[in-house]
């Protein structure tokens, strides 16, 4: 009991030394005159008297020493003291302090910022209580995109009802598309997206509202008064934050919706569900209106019990599956999600994507630390060189060998600290500028920050780095003799070839780390040039889309062929107004937008056969003439044209992909879709009229899919998405654009005129961004090695200076010094690279799956990182090399 | 060094300490110091100055506790007092003393067992 007592006696005594010196300093004073008095009592002369005192105290400043040892902290009085003489010496190094920190503060930056995103990404748990409890329920992985990855409410009910291992299952409609919602506060409608979520969603999730409640089963029900959430970002933006916003009603979408609450900031549904885009607004989703008959449309959630693993929840639901029905009403369907329904960890579905691109990023900054610490340790062993008579000359006076390392590594921990903060600003810089880049198409960008684990793992890498180029130079410069540097002639040609093979490997492993950064970087960047000239199947450049609101409501439409009439006659009209603009090449509407939603509604089948099981079909899209034109995908064959009407024959496109298959199944002598009949199930038959271009639907590198394309004057669209070819940028005709659409239905949004380039720079933007990053460690790799290599060259010049005045002397050109110095340069590059080539070689197995239509083994990448690494170190060998050349042999000589 | 003196062992010169301010009552560093040597008869080697590091590792602890005061001569100096914990503590100690006294004499004075041992 009586340690911890004493504990906190010696860190009190550590801070009160001043007081407890000067008491020392008076006991000792009264030992010695009582001491004296007794001895003079005895008979001894005063001088006498006061040589004995002193003789049997033993010596006051061990006794001194003795008791400090006792009374404080001695290891954090000795680290004071390093420290201090730490501070002084790098204050008056500031070159050499300044560059050791930068060097530090980038690579810990990096590291920290790239850490917080792994950190948010792969290692925090998602942002729910009890996270993983929850399951993301999804077919594999198939062709035909979202349709074939969600369920029907039917689906959904009986998957709900029939597993046990759920404490719930929610959801949410999976086809909402950006500004779908039109809120009306009076002057132009403004756009907003909202998502409908099923009742208990917020419930699973365990989200709490900030303000107001959430959804309960009766906001769900078939009448029930129209309900709306707000995220706390639109509540913020929209509202002015107004704290009385729950309970008042806004027009949205031409219904009076009531506020029931507002979200908390800490729930973003963008950012978990679907990167790169925001919601504004969640609805309830009434599973018994409407969307009963809409077949595929609700993507799963479910929160498992506690206790039950997700091994179980797969094995109920292979259970269940077969239960499950397309549509209760049709019996046949039962059975269809056979195989397709499949509950994986929702942070597996969230963030598994991205988890190699994240360990290719980590393994890139813990690069970027190593080469920056061989960097320093190269540094510390220069400025050690120059240090070594200090050395010797404490350990000439009795400092212990443990005692100058662990003054020496005081000194790296100091420049590591330094480093650590600056490399938390850094990155604190860093994380807040990628928390705002909603445009990447990241899961959880926006929930980046710099939290507790962060700090400690800065903490964590600063030790490792201070270790790691602390421990080098220590260990070398204490081991020095101290006879050889105390010697006026500077250390023998011995010692000094032992430091240079040192510093040479320190040099050849940089250069090598450098080499891997730069490899992995040149096959990534060629991969994304790759990615940009694959033929979309349209053309982005010089088209852009805007949502428009219509209305093809006709009370009493029985078959939808009223409505389809009206549509066709809404339409035809916009599109005559808006291909007259000036400027304006050609204009059509889609529903959908390539690499964005999708859905596909069955296999339509050449006609006379049957059609298989288990193949899924082509993704759909309604369109009206022009469209295609207007994307800039060719077509074989004929366009739609506005005479296809609602009682015409049935007529669609399709694309090469899905043609090729449908002719491969020899239901036709000339092997050709074209202008041939498809079977659709029981419906009338659709005659392909054109063939168009594939067109890449949902992601920029994969394969296209098969597509199929219906009129909208004969399928109903799900929306309109209407694409406008322009000769001129698009966005100096937004404004026309917009007014004419105004002009002609005042309750048009002021939609975004976006262009068709942003959608595919959406879709390729998790890919740039990594390749980014990683080219920008690489970059930052290739400039530390060129600082090392020029460190190194320039010492050894400096260390050889009268050599070279002696080769001079003796007839040595400037020509040839350089030459010879460059070589020493390039060789020591050669090396690095040879091992860094080999080792990418090995390792560039571990990116392919990352590589897009690039070999991990490219000669390009390997021969180009080659040249750019000895380009970087003949340049920075060659201004040492040129100070070698300009040596006077005269002043070498006499200098020492 | 003189050879004959005996070191002290780890310890040993904190009990000490703590048996001379039982014994003595209150009283300052100097005098703690002689009356050991007076005790040890001078077969202790204690360099004087030492002591202090003693004294305060035995306050910090609580074991005894200080006060400036006056000496018999009229000196100004710091004197030791011995506390309940002290007291506690010492008796503690001087039963592991005796303990490991009859140990190392039983140690010390077994036979020598090679004797006994086959050959």
């Amino acid at each position: 009991m009586s340690e911890p007592v004493r504990l906190l006696h010696r860190f009190w005594a550590f801070v009160r030394r001043k007081p407890l010196d000067t008491e020392l300093e008076a006991e000792l004073a009264a030992h010695l005159q009582l001491a004296i008095d007794d001895n003079m009592a005895r008979g001894l002369s005063a001088d006498e008297a006061r040589r004995m005192a002193l003789v049997s105290i033993g010596g006051l400043e061990q006794a001194r020493y003795k008791h400090r040892e006792a009374r404080g902290l001695m290891n954090l009085d000795i680290f004071m003291q390093d420290l201090k003489f730490t501070l002084r010496t790098l204050w008056k190094d500031p070159s050499f302090t300044i560059v050791a920190v930068l060097i530090l503060a980038l690579a810990i930056g990096a590291n920290i910022a790239v850490f917080s995103v792994v950190n948010t990404l792969l290692l925090r748990p998602l942002p729910f209580p009890n996270a993983h409890e929850l399951v993301w329920i999804a077919p594999p992985p198939t062709k035909c995109g979202l349709s074939c990855a969600t369920y029907s409410t039917d689906a959904y009910d009986e998957f709900r009802a029939g597993s046990r291992s759920y404490q719930d299952v929610t959801g949410y409609f999976a086809f909402s598309s950006a500004d779908n919602l039109s809120l009306g506060l009076g002057g132009a409608p403004i756009p907003a997206t909202s998502i409908d979520v099923i009742h208990n969603f917020f419930q699973v999730l365990g989200v709490q509202a900030q303000m107001g409640r959430v959804f309960n089963a009766d906001d769900a029900r078939n009448g029930a008064a129209p309900v709306v959430l707000l995220t706390n970002a639109w509540w913020k933006r929209q509202f002015n934050a107004d704290s009385n916003i729950v309970g008042k009603a806004f027009d949205m979408n031409g219904r009076q919706t009531t506020v029931i609450g507002v979200l908390p900031a800490a729930f973003d549904f963008g950012a978990v569900f679907a990167p790169g885009t925001k919601v504004d607004a969640i609805t309830p989703l009434n599973l018994y209106g409407p969307p009963r008959d809409w077949g595929n449309i609700i993507t799963m959630i479910g929160r498992m019990k506690p206790g039950i693993t997700v091994a179980q929840t797969v094995d109920e639901a292979a259970r269940v599956a077969p239960h499950m029905c397309w549509n209760n009403k049709h019996p046949e369907t039962c059975g269809d999600y056979k195989g397709a329904v499949v509950p994986v960890p929702l942070k597996d579905y969230i963030s598994g994507k991205v988890r190699r691109s994240l360990v290719v990023l980590w393994s890139a900054v813990g690069a970027i630390l190593l080469i920056a610490c061989v960097n320093l340790s190269n540094l510390l062993l220069a400025r050690g060189a120059a240090r070594s008579k200090e050395f010797a000359m404490r350990g000439a006076l009795g400092a212990s060998r443990v005692r100058i390392v662990r003054q020496l590594l005081t000194e790296s921990m100091v420049l590591a600290g330094g480093g650590a903060v600056f490399g938390l600003m850094l990155a604190w810089v860093l994380v807040s500028w990628l928390a705002h880049q909603g445009a990447i198409a990241l899961p959880l960008l926006s929930t980046l920050h710099l939290d507790g684990t962060a700090l400690l793992w800065t903490l964590l890498i600063a030790v490792f780095a201070a270790m790691a180029f602390g421990l080098v130079p220590g260990l070398r410069m204490s081991g020095g003799n101290v006879y050889e540097s105390l010697k006026d002639a500077g250390p023998g040609a011995t010692a000094s070839r032992k430091h240079e093979r040192i510093r040479s490997v320190l040099v050849v492993s940089e250069v090598a780390l450098a080499c891997m950064l730069l490899v992995g970087a040149g096959l990534l960047l060629r991969s994304f040039m790759r990615v940009l000239d694959v033929d979309l199947g349209f053309q982005p450049d010089r088209a852009a889309a805007i949502k428009v609101d219509y209305d093809d409501n006709v009370p009493n439409d029985k078959d939808g062929s009223l409505g389809a009439a009206k549509r066709a006659v809404i339409f035809q009209q916009i599109l005559t107004r808006v291909s007259a603009l000036p400027g304006v090449e050609a204009a059509g509407f889609t529903d959908y937008l390539p690499l964005g939603q999708n859905r596909s509604w069955g296999l339509p089948f050449p006609k006379g056969l049957k059609p298989p099981q288990g193949v899924d079909g082509p993704l759909v899209y309604v369109i009206t003439p022009g469209y295609m034109r207007a994307m800039g995908t060719p077509i074989r064959g004929r366009d739609f044209s506005w005479s296809d009407g609602p009682k015409g024959e049935q007529v669609v496109m399709i694309n090469k992909s899905y043609a090729k298959y449908v002719s491969g199944l020899g239901a036709w002598s000339d092997g050709d879709a074209l202008n041939k009949p498809l079977g659709n199930g029981g419906g009338p038959d659709l005659h392909v009229v054109g063939i168009v271009d594939d067109v890449h639907e949902e992601t920029v590198d994969g394969d296209a899919g098969w597509q199929i394309y219906y009129p909208s004057t004969q399928a109903t669209p799900s929306g309109a998405e209407m694409v406008v070819r322009t000769t001129l940028p698009p966005a100096t005709l937004a404004t026309s654009v917009l007014s004419t659409l105004r002009e002609m239905n005042p309750k048009q949004p002021a939609a975004e005129f976006k262009p068709i380039q942003m959608l595919v720079n959406h879709a390729v933007s998790g890919r740039q961004f990594f390749m980014l990053l990683v080219l920008a460690f690489a970059t930052l790799g290739l400039l530390l090695a060129a600082l090392g290599i020029y460190g190194v060259i320039s010492y050894t010049v400096t260390r050889q200076t009268q050599e070279i005045g002696i080769r001079m002397a003796l007839g040595a050109t400037a020509g040839l010094v350089q030459r010879q110095v460059l070589t020493g340069t390039l060789r020591l590059a050669l090396i690095g690279i040879v091992i860094g080539a080999g080792a990418s070689i090995v390792g560039a197995r571990l990116i392919s799956s990352l590589l897009f239509e690039t070999s991990p083994w490219d000669a390009i990448t390997y021969v180009s990182m080659a040249v750019t690494l000895l380009a970087v170190a003949a340049l920075s060998g060659y201004v040492p090399a040129f100070r070698a050349s300009r040596i006077n042999p005269t002043v070498a000589l006499r200098a020492n | 060094m003189s050879p004959e003196k005996l070191d002290l062992l780890q310890g040993t010169l904190d009990l000490m300490v703590l048996q001379t301010l039982t014994v003595l009552g209150s009283l300052h560093g100097y005098g703690i110091a002689r009356r050991i040597e007076q005790v040890s008869g001078n077969e202790v080697l204690l360099n004087q100055g030492t002591i202090y590091a003693s004294l305060v590792r035995l306050e910090q602890r609580g074991w005894i506790s200080s006060d400036w005061g006056t000496s018999d001569n009229n000196r100004k100096a710091k004197f030791y007092t011995i506390t309940g914990a002290g007291r506690k503590q010492l008796a503690e100690d001087a039963r592991y003393w005796e303990r490991l006294k009859g140990v190392m004499e039983r140690v010390l004075t077994m036979d020598d067992p090679a004797e006994g041992a086959d050959a």
